[in-house]
């Protein structure tokens, strides 16, 4: 027993020192969790959701903050906005990078802004009063729903309206989390009437693999994802805007936006295209760099480090 | 906390429809059964044969060696590396975690067995032998009955550690209790992991205390140590003599 207790100690004790996970405490809902009293002082936590644009984004950060003398690290990726979110607003992590029409219809589900201005003027006033947003860079990846050439030209696909008139045949792979979200499942049946045969939880290279395959026939990729052009998938058109422009932009708690880390950030920001953002990931998904080298060039390149 | 899992459980929509509580629970018990059938099928016979014919025991080393590999990371391994044999086929999805896992239920049923054949004492089998048995009815009539209370413990580990590990193969987008814990960390749903995780430990005990009973029911009294129960309902003149013993 005493054992255990000196093991649940130092497990506890890790957890909030490194300040990485997924949120120390699951269980309790946002006060109290990830210690970051003691470490306030020091570094800036910057978190990454579980996909490999996220983590490149905040070693981007990351990079950029040190290089003007601010103390920042990054952790293991976290999870799902979902997820993230409760890191954030527990402390275990200061800053993660975001996508703004991602984020705004996660707070508000009726959200209707099109274009990047004012979508962030809505985000502003929809966030949570702990959190600020940054400058919206130019660089944007929404998420898209993706078929392979064969499926969309067999069914004459152009847009999202399109698939959903083979509603019964679709065998849709997604994160789990798509399932739930308004940018998701429910939002494509709101605008779209689609209602796919059977939906597939898969993430990351699997779900690449799986609609490359055809065990699912439809997909939902990233716009930036770099096997929609090595692997020849067809992005459908989203007239209705369900996902929106998710122009890149930072989320950070009030307390940490220094405005040096403000500036700091938000003259990456300045600096992040479309075209480059999806280079730098290419080079790290398909080139298999590490993500941390990535970011260090493209500060160098741009002057920012 | 204890309360949001209770409401989950209870919640009348966890228990209908494709995302329901019996649907997820009749996936996991076929998955789990149709893995430990194969698995049996290999190494009971395997493990028996080790035992009976004294050849080949580098395999239960060699089985033993291969628990120590991480399921997470053969299942990954295994689903990327046949990804592209089943195209167009939801059996990219259900092959690969069903190999893992029969990877990883053979030790123990191999074990079990060649445990059980190899501690059967060699002057019963030489006793068997003498009343002219072949080598098959020695396996099959003395062998194998002894040898079944370590068979059956080497089952309810295999079994155990099946069911505990398919939860696992849902992040390859296989159905079954896993979902449970893969969806609700995804969306951030502890109560729902959670609701999960107590699902799966009740399985896992039920079907541990299924196996013990039946351990308890198919093993010979002689082995047992459970005589004198059964001596009472038997031959009078056994019952008679009995006590002096």
């Amino acid at each position: 027993m005493k054992r255990m207790i000196c093991l649940s100690l130092t497990a506890a004790t890790a957890l909030g020192l490194t300040a990485c996970g997924g949120g120390s405490n699951p269980m309790s809902s946002g006060s109290g969790g990830g210690g970051n009293s003691s470490a306030a002082a020091g570094t800036l936590k910057v978190g990454a959701a579980d996909f490999p644009e996220s983590q490149l984004l905040a070693a981007i950060y990351a990079g950029a903050l040190n290089a003007k003398g601010v103390k920042a690290s990054t952790g293991d990726p976290i999870g799902a906005r979902e997820v993230y979110l409760k890191a954030l607003n527990d402390g275990s992590v200061d800053v993660v990078p975001e996508y703004a029409y991602s984020l705004l219809t996660f707070y508000d589900k009726s959200a209707t802004q099109k274009d990047a201005q004012s979508v962030a003027t809505a985000l502003k006033a929809k966030l949570p009063a702990k959190l600020q947003i940054l400058n919206p860079a130019q660089a944007q990846d929404a998420n898209s729903v993706a078929v392979t050439k064969e499926t969309a030209t067999k069914w004459n696909l152009k847009t999202i309206a399109d698939l959903a008139k083979q509603s019964d045949k679709v065998i849709f792979g997604a994160p789990p989390e798509f399932q739930k979200r308004e940018q998701g499942l429910p939002g494509l049946k709101s605008a779209y009437n689609l209602a796919p045969k059977t939906f597939r939880p898969l993430k990351g290279n699997a779900l690449v693999q799986a609609l490359k395959n055809g065990q699912v026939n439809a997909a939902n990729i990233f716009t930036t994802d770099p096997s929609i052009k090595s692997d020849g998938f067809v992005v459908l058109e989203d007239p209705k805007h369900v996902f929106g422009s998710d122009n890149v932009v930072p989320l950070i708690t009030k307390a940490k936006a220094t405005p040096q880390v403000q500036q700091v950030l938000n003259s990456v920001q300045g600096k992040l295209t479309t075209d480059n953002l999806a280079e730098m990931v290419k080079q790290v998904v398909v080139d298999k760099k590490d993500a941390g080298q990535v970011a260090t060039t493209f500060l160098k390149d741009n002057g920012l480090a | 906390m204890i309360t949001s899992i209770w409401t989950w459980l209870t919640a009348p929509a966890q228990w209908s429809g494709a995302g329901g509580i019996p649907t997820r629970l009749w996936e996991h018990i076929w998955a789990c059964l149709l893995v430990l059938v194969i698995a049996a099928a290999i190494a009971w016979p395997l493990g028996a044969w080790i035992a009976h014919a004294g050849r080949g025991r580098w395999l239960i080393s060699v089985a033993n060696a291969a628990r120590a590999v991480p399921s997470l990371g053969l299942l990954f391994a295994v689903a990327m590396w046949m990804s592209g044999m089943f195209s167009g086929s939801t059996l990219a999805f259900t092959i690969p975690p069903t190999i893992v896992l029969v990877i990883l239920a053979i030790p123990p049923l191999l074990a079990g067995a060649y445990a059980g054949v190899h501690e059967v004492d060699p002057a019963v089998r030489d006793a068997a032998r003498g009343m002219g048995m072949t080598g098959g009815e020695v396996l099959r009539k003395v062998e194998l009955p002894i040898a079944l209370p370590l068979i059956l413990s080497g089952l309810r580990s295999a079994s155990l550690q099946v069911i505990a590990t398919w939860t696992i193969a849902a992040v390859l987008s296989v159905g079954g209790l896993g979902r449970y814990l893969i969806d609700g960390l995804a969306s951030a749903d502890y109560a729902q992991m959670a609701g999960g995780a107590v699902l799966v430990a009740v399985l896992a005990l039920l079907v541990d205390g299924m196996l013990a009973l039946l351990q308890r029911l198919v093993v010979s009294p002689g082995l047992t140590g459970r005589r004198r129960r059964r001596a009472r309902t038997g031959i009078p003149r056994a019952t008679a003599s009995r006590p002096t013993a």
